[in-house]
């Protein structure tokens, strides 16, 4: 319950917006409905001029008197008020707390409101495009899923922390980086270098690669959280510096590279926040076997998925550069991929001390 | 002569009688000195053959004709006792059950007496205390009824003596076909014990109680009395039969249990008494008091018969004239058709019958299969009828529906047969209330409540006898797996069993029902029968859809209420503590109730809800259980106990 004095934030004014709308509803005895904007490859357009993912206009009713959304339409207004009890107490939660909070046996029957966190999960989603408001604003987090290492101080809840002393292992990047929050306070690095997998940027962060080439190493060990890509955002805006993504050679690492840059179809209403529409691509790239004599048996045959996915990449507007369109039929050409663990197969520091420095000499990269 | 037979001798001699000498002539070198030692005679070829290399043994027409015998019928189902019914101890102790009972019920329907029936199975054992029943291996079968009893002199070849019987030789609807079961029940228990089987009988309370104990004599196939007597029997009428047997006692599917309950089920004017091994007695009410209409004999149908039953009869009539014979020994020849046929075979309709043979005889045959004849009388046929069939299922088995459907008669290759099918549906109100109870408990993440994909149970009967034994090769389970049962709202995947609680109930009533082997365990696959059970099924298949759809119905119309109704609570509360509490919450929900209901149809679905079942009002032959109480044909003595 609200105490006197607190006074409601603009988030929580527009969660306490669904109640208005059923209460409105019902007064004017009209099915309660909700519109949420569509979030599917059908709703986004990219912005050329931006180098963004936008999302369109078209939305979606969600009413409660309709057998097939009555559930969700209720889930939803329930989660909003999970949220709501969120933005009065201060507190921060993971999507999973959202459920188990949100979760209960409805009176008079052996419903429940929920049976899995995965129906709560796009619940979440829906309010943030519903409502326009950023995953962090609704105070929720993700996991702690990247680190970072480099000539950078950031400030944490009131301490400080020097992410180039922080041994091998570095600073885990906490999934809300919004300047409330986190503040970077002093960055000397000429780059960034964000790698796709953990365990490259292990090898990166051992070898000191960050030292001697004066970069920040960050990591998302897959698909980067958006405490990572925020980061990395807010290093590329505030200390523009540019941002290097080094991916697998696989469809799922081209598209990793382009959430990275433009933003994602999921949550493209977020790319102006999250997007670095200036990264560019350094590798793994389907030319690099050939440029780096990488033996055709270290390669992985294209399975099926990979080869649909490939094909879907070369039709989304944001791959259709010439440059990326030869890029993707390259690998599809060939039928392998490559992952950059596989470049152990010439040196264990092969990596380091070769193939990034050769990159970076050579400016040998995609936009 | 001699040359010519040899290598025939040869082959035979190979094949039965000297295993020993089968093997080819290489593989029988090194032992080549024994087996001629071992021949009693050796060679006696009567040509001088050239001196090639002999085989292994050769035996002559002369002996090979001493060891030529006749077989007794006897001696060939001692070796072949599978072929009967006695293949294992499990199914053997069953089919010694299940002959005798037979007879019993056949004899009380013959003679118009409703059956009561006792059949007692206990565990012996030669002098100690008899083991527990699971563990036993040697059981005594008692089956008692009130039946007309058997005449003394009959005694003896009915109960041991093969193929010895009143059914085999007229076209009437019995269980018994053959007169195999009971002599062979007796020989199995004669083979596995060496007990005879123990007969009292007594036709009248004014007549004296005989007492016999019987073998058979397998070599003659001929009974031997080892006791007769007249004793004192305190039943004033009817027939006992003690079989000692080895078995094996298993409950569970085709078990002496399953068995006598699935006779209860199609056969619910008999009074059944049962002592399992187990000590315990359990007894089957009478149901329906009628018993059913007694079959009549009928003369075979011409469609049905072949050429060489066709010659037999020509043979053996005492009619003087083709046309007499053709009208006079068969059903449905009129005189007229009889001419007709005579004159299509090109013969004269006052040949006499003992004169044709051969040309004649075939192009007779011919001349009958080209006629169109009326389809045979139907009145030799007793079906269970609907309403007994919805008893004995009510009684037996807990569902929350049921439906019976008695098909007119048919016919294949001549013969007339009914097709009957009911169904069962449902686990009964009481499990239903369980159910519920049970699902109070809140679920936690993973878990559900639609845990079980029981298939239908399929139960097979050929004139009211359940069949237990291999249901794949039989014709009424291939017809309830080609029977669409999606179209009725159940669910079936490719190639399998519907799915859900439910018995499916098929009877085939007929003169002579196609068993696919004489221990008459499957019915043959002949496409008239098959069209006519799926005929039956898919009426009962109609009725339980529409029964089905007007539950789900209901079940629906609640379910939707019910769902703004629930969520309305939440919603509410929600909304509630967004805007801090300060709403009225009760005229929130009661603006939101009054759309749910104007969506919902209100009071109309009230109405349907209470009703619920809604009463088998379009649905004949049916009865509908619902937790309220039992709406339909409910037969008299079934209402009261409910």
């Amino acid at each position: 319950m609200a105490t006197k004095t607190h006074k409601p934030t603009a988030v929580e004014k527009k969660l306490i917006g669904i109640a208005d709308v059923v209460i409105d509803a019902a007064q004017r005895r009209k099915d309660p409905t909700l519109a949420i904007p569509v979030r599917a490859l059908s709703n986004v357009t990219f912005n050329e001029r931006r180098g963004l993912i936008e999302m369109g206009k078209r939305k979606q009713a969600r009413s409660f008197f309709n057998v097939a959304m009555a559930k969700r339409f209720m889930q939803t207004v329930l989660v909003a008020d999970a949220l709501s009890e969120l933005q009065r107490a201060n507190l921060t939660t993971s999507l999973r707390e959202i459920y188990y909070r949100t979760k209960h046996t409805i009176k008079n029957s052996h419903e429940n409101t929920f049976d899995a966190q995965d129906e709560s999960d796009p619940l979440i989603e829906d309010l943030e495009v519903t409502l326009e408001a950023l995953r962090e604003e609704l105070h929720v987090r993700a996991e702690n899923r990247g680190s970072v290492v480099g000539p950078l101080v950031l400030a944490d809840d009131g301490d400080t922390v020097n992410c180039a002393r922080l041994g091998k292992g570095g600073y885990s990047v906490p999934s809300i980086v919004e300047p409330e929050y986190v503040q970077i306070r002093r960055c000397t690095a000429d780059f960034v270098l964000l790698v796709e997998k953990g365990t490259q940027w292990n090898r990166l962060s051992e070898d000191k690669f960050w030292r001697r080439y004066n970069c920040v190493l960050l990591t998302g060990n897959g698909q980067p959280p958006r405490g990572v890509r925020r980061l990395a955002r807010r290093l590329h805006q505030e200390y523009e510096l540019p941002v290097y993504v080094l991916v697998d050679n696989d469809p799922w690492g081209y598209y990793t590279y382009s959430v990275v840059k433009q933003g994602s179809i999921n949550l493209a209403f977020e790319s102006q926040r999250m997007a670095i529409p200036k990264a560019k691509f350094i590798g793994l790239s389907s030319a690099d076997p050939e440029a780096y004599g990488l033996p055709r048996n270290v390669g992985i045959k294209l399975n099926d998925k990979d080869v649909a996915r490939a094909k879907e990449l070369l039709s989304y507007t944001w791959f259709a550069k010439k440059p990326w369109q030869e890029e993707i039929k390259r690998m599809l050409s060939s039928g392998l991929k490559y992952e950059l663990d596989a470049l152990a197969n010439k040196d264990f520091q092969y990596l380091t001390k070769r193939y990034l420095p050769r990159k970076l000499r050579e400016q040998d990269w995609l936009d | 002569m001699a040359k010519k037979t040899k290598p025939v001798a040869r082959k035979n001699a190979r094949g039965a009688k000297h295993p020993a000498k089968t093997a080819t002539p290489k593989a029988a070198k090194p032992k080549k000195v024994t087996a001629k030692a071992a021949t009693p005679t050796p060679e006696a070829t009567p040509a001088p053959a050239p001196p090639v290399k002999k085989p292994a043994s050769t035996v002559t027409a002369v002996e090979m004709g001493a060891r030529q015998r006749e077989i007794s019928v006897s001696e060939f189902f001692t070796k072949n006792r599978h072929l009967l019914g006695f293949d294992n101890p499990r199914k053997a102790l069953l089919t010694c059950v299940k002959e005798a009972v037979d007879n019993a019920l056949d004899a009380c329907e013959e003679a118009g007496i409703l059956p009561e029936i006792v059949v007692k199975v206990e565990a012996v054992a030669n002098g100690e205390a008899p083991p527990p029943a699971s563990q036993a291996t040697r059981f005594r079968i008692t089956v008692s009824d009130n039946g007309p009893g058997i005449v003394r002199q009959q005694i003896p070849p009915i109960f041991a003596k093969l193929l010895y019987g009143s059914k085999f030789h007229r076209l009437r609807q019995s269980r018994g076909q053959q007169g195999i079961g009971i002599s062979a029940a007796g020989m199995y228990g004669q083979l596995t014990t060496g007990k005879p089987v123990v007969i009292v009988s007594r036709t009248s309370p004014r007549a004296p109680a005989h007492y016999f104990e019987v073998q058979i004599d397998t070599k003659k196939n001929e009974p031997r009395i080892l006791e007769k007597k007249q004793i004192a029997w305190d039943a004033p009428r009817g027939t006992q039969v003690a079989l000692e047997v080895e078995g094996r006692y298993q409950k569970g599917r085709a078990s002496v249990d399953e068995y006598v309950e699935q006779t209860i089920i199609a056969n619910p004017h008999v009074k059944l008494t049962y002592n399992t091994p187990e000590g315990e007695t359990k007894e089957y009410r009478r149901t329906f008091e009628q018993l059913p209409a007694s079959p009549r004999e009928i003369k075979p149908h011409p469609y049905g018969i072949e050429l060489g039953m066709l010659l037999k009869m020509l043979h053996d009539t005492s009619n003087h004239t083709l046309a007499g014979f053709l009208s006079g020994d068969f059903s449905r020849v009129s005189p007229n058709v009889a001419e007709e046929i005579g004159k299509a075979a090109g013969l004269s309709p006052r040949a006499r019958p003992r004169d044709l043979h051969g040309q004649a005889a075939e192009s007779l045959y011919k001349a009958i299969q080209a006629t169109k004849l009326m389809a045979p009388p139907t009145n030799c046929l007793s079906p269970i009828g609907e309403q007994a069939i919805l008893a004995g299922l009510y009684q037996q088995i807990k569902g929350d529906f049921y439906t019976a459907v008695s098909r007119p008669p048919a016919v294949y290759r001549g013969n007339p047969f009914i097709i009957e099918a009911g169904l069962a549906f449902g686990r009964g109100p009481e499990d239903a209330a369980q159910r519920t109870a049970k699902a109070a408990v809140p679920l936690a993440e993973g878990e559900s409540d639609d845990g079980d994909h029981e298939l239908a149970r399929v139960i097979r009967y050929a004139n009211r006898v359940p069949l237990l034994y291999q249901p794949s090769a039989c014709v009424v389970t291939r017809a309830v797996l080609d029977t669409t049962w999606r179209h009725y709202g159940i669910a079936q995947s490719r190639g399998a069993l519907p799915g859900g609680p439910m018995v499916i109930f098929v009877h085939m009533a007929s003169v002579w029902v196609p068993f696919t082997s004489e221990s008459k365990e499957a019915i043959a696959d002949y496409d008239e029968i098959h069209k006519e059970i799926n005929l039956a099924l898919r009426e009962c298949g109609r009725r339980l859809g529409a029964f089905l759809r007007r539950r789900e119905r209901a079940h629906s119309e609640f379910r939707r209420r019910n769902i703004f109704e629930l969520y309305i609570e939440e919603v509410v509360e929600s909304c509630n503590r967004l805007k801090g509490g300060r709403l009225p919450t009760a005229k929130l929900k009661e603006q939101l109730q009054k759309m749910a209901e104007r969506i919902t149809g209100g009071d109309k679905t009230d109405q349907l809800v209470g009703k619920n079942g809604s009463g088998p009002e379009g649905l004949p032959h049916s009865i509908i259980v619902t937790p309220n109480g039992v709406e339909g044909e409910l037969p008299a003595a079934v209402a009261e106990k409910a």
